[in-house]
């Protein structure tokens, strides 16, 4: 298995991870208790794999959404066991943790559930990010990462995605439906990929490192951001918050008023914004640190 | 209610609120305490300068006044559904609201919110729900989507979702099934300065709100969930 979009959840982390343990497991039938009621189909795993395994020799704790089950929507059980999965690296202490998102975000099924525990999943994401232990968010998946999700992975120490991946908050047919096509047409692919997607967010900054989708890939990714963080702040301060502050406050005032994204490429140094799409993830970064310097500054 | 009326009648005491495109920001006397006031008003919608202009102000409090109690006042429509902030990296935005306040509960500043008004999903995830502890005016509404809407994405007919909201909390709005779920602390029915003195002397900065959530009997696989992920063998 090569490609990391075609993969399924379980075998991205089993992939990626050796030795690989799931909590949790589908023979346990830890289903979703809401979507009988609705007629809709459950999932023995309600849709997220979590367990620990071994990176290069560091311990780590991972979940992956599975964009397959609706969508990779957070409902009750789905949000709980991640949850508990970073209550639990509390208590054991490993090396980092590795969320492999792929989510349109609150299950409507069960959405008050839904929403209350994408705030447990923050709330218990910052909590271990106190304790020292990095969190690494991978994107990669077909659904992307949006809603409730999109908030979760930028509090995470660090975003990784592919150029296919895609990250935001409402997604263009929400916006589309509510405020019509001239707001956002959700058919134009490539202004929704311009918006949303990989290359973007890493020149926004946010998201931190853009790889090829290859599952390889993103596991050297994963293993560089582990060995960064050995000597980089993993709880937050004041001193990373204001400089957070003062970034997106900048982003603001300087990209604001350009509704085109090309226009907002072409602002930060980029000299021919409409081939970007034609270059692989290396040659990207390359002409990125070319023409435009560091991007960004760590979540 | 409209955010003057709130204040007038939680604050007996005096406060000094000011208001700014919806943004609210200031201070108000509790008893012997001062508490900080963020929030918003008008049911706005929350985008990218709105967000950022909360972040600013709780940063400030924790930078400038170690310790004092915030106090977050909700109302909301949700997050602003535009091209133009989806560009800008909303969810980012977002997200770094949400880890101004965890940073100020990091520095022992107790977190107070009450949705006085409207809180809709995005909006409530990064005010009221990042808060210790999260309260609701009884005529306010709480929820990700209305039935109608629900019906259409789910393909299940409003009256039958109706029908099935009257015994469980988990998809229909409303502030009492939040509350069922642990999703709130409580409601704020009568004698609201006393209110808001005792949330303030029952300080904690635990998440309890799974347990809460099964003690109440709207939520009753998460804490499960969450304890056998704790206690599973490897």
């Amino acid at each position: 298995m090569k490609s990391y979009l075609e993969a399924t959840a379980r075998q991205r982390i089993s992939s990626l991870l050796e030795n690989f343990k799931e909590y949790l497991k589908p023979s346990e039938e830890w289903i979703s208790p809401h979507l009988g009621q609705l007629d809709a189909a459950v999932s023995f795993d309600d849709g997220v794999v979590i367990g620990e395994g071994k990176l290069n020799g560091s311990r780590i704790f991972a979940a992956a959404q599975e964009g397959g089950f609706m969508g990779g929507a957070v409902g009750e059980v789905h949000g709980a066991k991640i949850v508990g999965l970073l209550k639990r690296a509390l208590i054991d202490k490993p090396d980092a943790i590795l969320l492999l998102v792929e989510s349109g975000g609150v299950r409507l099924h069960e959405a008050n559930a839904g929403l209350i525990a994408v705030s447990e999943l923050m709330r218990a994401l910052l909590e271990v990010r106190a304790v020292g232990i990095p969190v690494i968010v991978l994107n990669g998946g077909s659904n992307g990462c949006f809603g409730g999700m999109g908030i979760v992975a930028c509090c995470a120490n660090r975003v990784i995605m592919s150029e296919e991946a895609r990250l935001g908050m409402s997604g263009p047919e929400v916006i589309e439906t509510a405020n019509g096509v001239e707001e956002f047409d959700s058919r134009d692919r490539a202004l929704v990929w311009r918006t949303t997607g990989g290359k973007h967010r890493y020149l926004l900054g946010d998201c931190q490192f853009l790889v090829d989708d290859k599952i390889e890939s993103f596991r050297v990714a994963a293993i560089q951001a582990i060995a960064d963080f050995k000597t980089q702040d993993v709880a937050l301060t004041m001193e990373s918050l204001e400089a957070e502050q003062k970034m997106l406050s900048d982003r603001l005032s300087k990209f604001g008023k350009i509704p085109e994204p090309f226009d907002i490429w072409r602002s930060l140094g980029v000299q021919e914004p409409e081939k970007i799409a034609l270059l692989d993830a290396q040659e990207f970064m390359t002409m990125i640190q070319m023409q435009v310097g560091a991007i960004g500054a760590t979540p | 209610m409209n955010w003057q009326e709130l204040a007038a009648k939680l604050f007996p005491e005096g406060h000094q609120i000011q208001e700014s495109a919806h943004f609210l920001s200031g201070t108000a006397k509790v008893g012997s305490l001062e508490i900080a006031i963020v929030g918003t008003s008008h049911h706005t919608p929350i985008g990218v300068e709105i967000a950022l202009a909360q972040a600013k102000a709780v940063l400030e409090v924790v930078r400038k006044f170690p310790g004092r109690p915030i106090f977050i006042l909700v109302d909301t429509e949700g997050q602003r559904l535009r091209h133009r902030d989806e560009l800008l990296g909303i969810n980012r935005y977002m997200a770094h609201l949400a880890k101004c306040i965890e940073f100020a509960r990091q520095k022992n500043h107790f977190i107070l919110a009450l949705v006085y008004d409207q809180a809709l999903s995005g909006g409530f995830i990064t005010s009221g729900l990042m808060a210790d502890a999260c309260f609701a005016m009884p005529n306010s509404a709480i929820r990700v989507m209305g039935l109608p809407a629900m019906a259409r994405i789910t393909k299940v007919t409003e009256e039958r979702l109706t029908a099935l909201a009257q015994d469980n909390p988990v998809f229909a709005p409303g502030p009492k099934n939040y509350l069922k779920m642990g999703g709130l602390l409580g409601i704020w029915e009568n004698d609201l300065p006393r209110a808001l003195l005792d949330a303030l002397k029952n300080k904690s900065s635990q998440d309890g709100r799974a347990a809460l959530g099964a003690q109440r009997g709207g939520r009753t696989r998460a804490q499960k969930v969450i304890e056998a992920v704790i206690g599973a063998s490897k």
